[in-house]
């Protein structure tokens, strides 16, 4: 599904990646974890597409297509879905107009038909009672008021209506208590299946107890240090980043 | 950050969909003002004696007046003797009786524009509730108005103004000028002088207009000024919502139009007015657009009424316009609601003035001000408390939008109090389109220009959904097709 080879990315004139390469082969679930600085969030930004992340060399691929010079539209009409750390406000735009142009615009560059009203709201009704998501907060403008919780969800709503083929989770943990997370980590893992592949990137391995990876990678300095099974998060957990990768970090 | 600033500032190349040139035969007062072109308009027009002087006292008065210079705007001085004051499509000289006998050409030119002008058609195509009457003014003249036996069974008075200062003499010598007066502005008085056409309604007393009213201007002779005067009475508790929308072709040399707009509301009357303004406003390189000035004003005449003011201002090179409520009935309200964007070279001096005379009136404004390109966009809104104006209250609100870092967004707020049991708040904000929101939009797959209007309509909402439904999806359409080009 998703091939990184020897990435080297520089932000701003600073070397960010320095040689990442990693494999995440269809249906599997991988977890990148890291301390802070270690270019966990640059990662998923390079990824996504976003302008100011500048790939030096190396590759990225996705479904065997090099995606470097492809812009984040075109990335998320091909499939791949950012779950965003901090999840955006945009004030007066609602959080059920931004879902439709968001899943017409995807069907119009795939060249499929866009879903009927009808077929849509069906669609997010569905979604949203399974991510506990209410009519209000489908009619509130998008993330704008939301707790932390509730943009987290919203992030979980857009993943499921996108059918993403790769859903980056960014920090997905971050800021929710724990039945928040138990929440959004069931409806990630509603999601999985055999042709959609997750990398679910950050910094605890409290996330990994609910969403259970199949590869545990270590990123440390913009590379991948160590890579193992998921006691390896467990692992990290205990004994921290330094004893298990050395001073590297 | 930079590349998508790039990518904003790349975006000015805005098309214009209204530009063409529609090949009408028309006629021409002679070029430049004097005495006897306004004779020769008003004999156009069999005018009575009463009107011919009423427009030479305003030409007299303009003579001795001087063009406003306090805005901020930028632009060569306007030769006023370069300009034809008058231009009618030739065939329009007997004037038609039916649409039957409306030329051909000119029904294709507001067909292309998107405006129905067949009754017939309008009725196969649209839910009765959903009709809306047209008066449609080419250059300088109401070329038909529409629905207007059904609107006369309601005891709605909806005509070309020319019409009615011949067939209602009593209620335009009542009401003309008794807002903005003659001497108002230099504008306004030089409109007084030369106006040809604009429409003119009454609504009386109790009656609630059965659709909505529009009226639809297009100038399309060169060298041509057009110069509209509409006038609005609403009689004691009547309601009538009226829209306005405007386009002009797409020409080299600047155009002018300066309009009068006068609305009165009697006790527990209220008028709802909505523009969109969609002029021809230059193309990318600064060159060509209408200079749009503009003096509108309501009257809220009775206790209890109220005037609502929405526009959107997507077009013209120059703007200068400032709708206005004079509250003068005890707890009458006024509100102005207004998007405004500027691109490209576009410069934009707009807002309102809420004057509070009665006790207990309240005054509301909303601006939304969005500057791209090299534009210059500047909200000038004076909101004023008269001794007598107990208890009044204004709330006003502007929010500045900017895409690029080579436009310009500035807010004027004029505030004068002299009660002190009147209230006055004033919120502002400017701020730029933010590159997460943008990255956040293109992460979910949507274009960068599809993400620019989605955010900006977003921005625009608190007026937006003050437009009658049909108008405001329009109007969302226009905001996107305006700032076309600012993303790359």
């Amino acid at each position: 599904m998703l091939e990184i080879e020897n990435l080297h990315v520089t932000v701003e004139d600073k070397n960010i990646l320095k040689g990442l390469s990693l494999t995440v082969p269809a249906g599997e679930v991988h977890a990148i974890m890291g301390p802070n600085g270690a270019g966990k969030s640059t990662t998923s930004y390079t990824l996504a597409g976003r302008e100011g992340y500048e790939v030096t060399s190396g590759a990225i691929r996705f479904k065997g297509e090099d995606i470097v010079e492809l812009p984040p539209e075109e990335r998320a009409a091909k499939g791949i879905f950012l779950a965003f750390q901090a999840p955006i406000e945009i004030p007066g735009v609602t959080n059920m107009n931004f879902l439709k142009t968001a899943v017409n615009s995807q069907a119009r560059m795939r060249g499929e038909k866009e879903p009927s009203a009808v077929e849509f709201l069906k669609m997010v009704r569905e979604a949203a009672a399974k991510l506990n998501v209410s009519e209000e907060m489908l009619r509130r403008p998008l993330n704008v008021g939301f707790s932390g919780g509730e943009k987290k969800r919203n992030e979980a709503l857009q993943m499921t209506l996108l059918k993403p083929s790769l859903a980056i989770l960014d920090e997905t943990d971050s800021g929710l208590d724990i039945d928040a997370l138990r929440l959004v980590a069931e409806g990630v893992n509603a999601l999985r299946s055999p042709d959609r592949s997750f990398l679910v990137i950050t910094h605890y391995q409290r996330l990994l107890d609910y969403i259970e990876p199949d590869v545990v990678h270590i990123l440390a300095d913009g590379k991948i240090v160590k890579s193992g099974d998921k006691t390896l998060a467990k692992q990290l957990e205990d004994q921290g980043y330094d004893a298990v990768i050395g001073k590297a970090a | 950050m930079t590349q998508e600033m790039d990518t904003l500032e790349e975006f000015a190349g805005q098309k214009y969909k209204y530009g063409f040139v529609s090949d009408i035969e028309s006629e021409f007062a002679p070029k430049g003002l004097s005495e006897e072109v306004i004779r020769f308009i008003s004999a156009k027009k069999n005018e009575p004696d009463w009107m011919l002087d009423w427009r030479l006292a305003a030409y007299q008065r303009w003579q001795t007046m001087r063009e406003p210079g306090w805005a901020k705007l930028h632009y060569p001085q306007v030769d006023f003797e370069d300009l034809y004051y008058y231009a009618a499509p030739k065939s329009d000289t007997d004037k038609p009786k039916s649409l039957d006998e409306v030329d051909p050409a000119l029904l294709e030119t507001y067909k292309k524009l998107g405006i129905p002008l067949s009754e017939q058609e309008i009725l196969a195509g649209v839910e009765p509730k959903n009709r809306v009457a047209v008066d449609a003014v080419f250059d300088s003249v109401s070329v038909v108005t529409t629905f207007k036996e059904e609107l006369k069974k309601a005891g709605v008075i909806f005509c070309p103004i020319s019409e009615a200062i011949r067939e209602y003499p009593d209620l335009v010598k009542k009401y003309l000028g008794t807002v903005v007066p003659v001497t108002d502005n230099f504008y306004a008085t030089l409109n007084s002088a030369v106006f040809s056409d604009g429409s003119f309604v009454y609504i009386p007393e109790g009656v609630r207009c059965p659709m909505e009213l529009s009226t639809y201007f297009r100038i399309n002779e060169q060298n041509t000024g057009q110069f509209e005067r509409t006038l609005i009475i609403a009689d004691k508790n009547s309601y009538v919502s009226y829209l306005e929308g405007c386009t002009a072709p797409q020409r080299d040399e600047n155009q002018l139009h300066a309009a009068v707009v006068e609305l009165i509301a009697m006790e527990g009357a209220e008028i709802k007015y909505s523009t969109v303004q969609n002029w021809f406003p230059g193309d990318e390189n600064g060159k060509g657009g209408i200079y749009n000035f503009v003096t509108k004003r309501g009257d809220c005449r009775g206790d209890h009424s109220k005037i609502s003011w929405t526009q959107v201002e997507t077009g013209s090179a120059i703007t200068w316009k400032y709708p206005s409520c004079i509250l003068r009935g005890d707890h009458s309200q006024g509100e102005f609601y207004s998007i405004a964007i500027t691109n490209n070279f576009q410069q934009a001096d707009t807002g309102t003035k809420m004057i509070h005379l009665g006790k207990n009136t309240k005054s509301r404004i909303i601006s939304k001000g969005i500057s791209a390109g090299k534009s210059q966009n500047t909200y000038r809104g004076l909101v004023r408390m008269h001794p007598k104006a107990d208890d009044a209250r204004n709330f006003t609100q502007c929010d500045s939008l900017l895409m690029g870092s080579e436009c310009g967004a500035h807010t004027v707020p004029y505030i004068e109090t002299r009660n002190n049991s009147a209230m006055v708040e004033h919120e502002a904000t400017t701020s730029k389109i933010s590159e997460d929101q943008l990255f956040y939009c293109l992460s979910r797959g949507i274009d960068p220009e599809e993400a620019v209007a989605l955010i900006v309509n977003g921005f625009c909402k608190d007026v937006l959904q003050q437009l009658p439904m049909e108008f405001a999806v329009e109007a969302q359409k226009l905001v996107g097709i305006s700032l076309e080009g600012s993303v790359g």
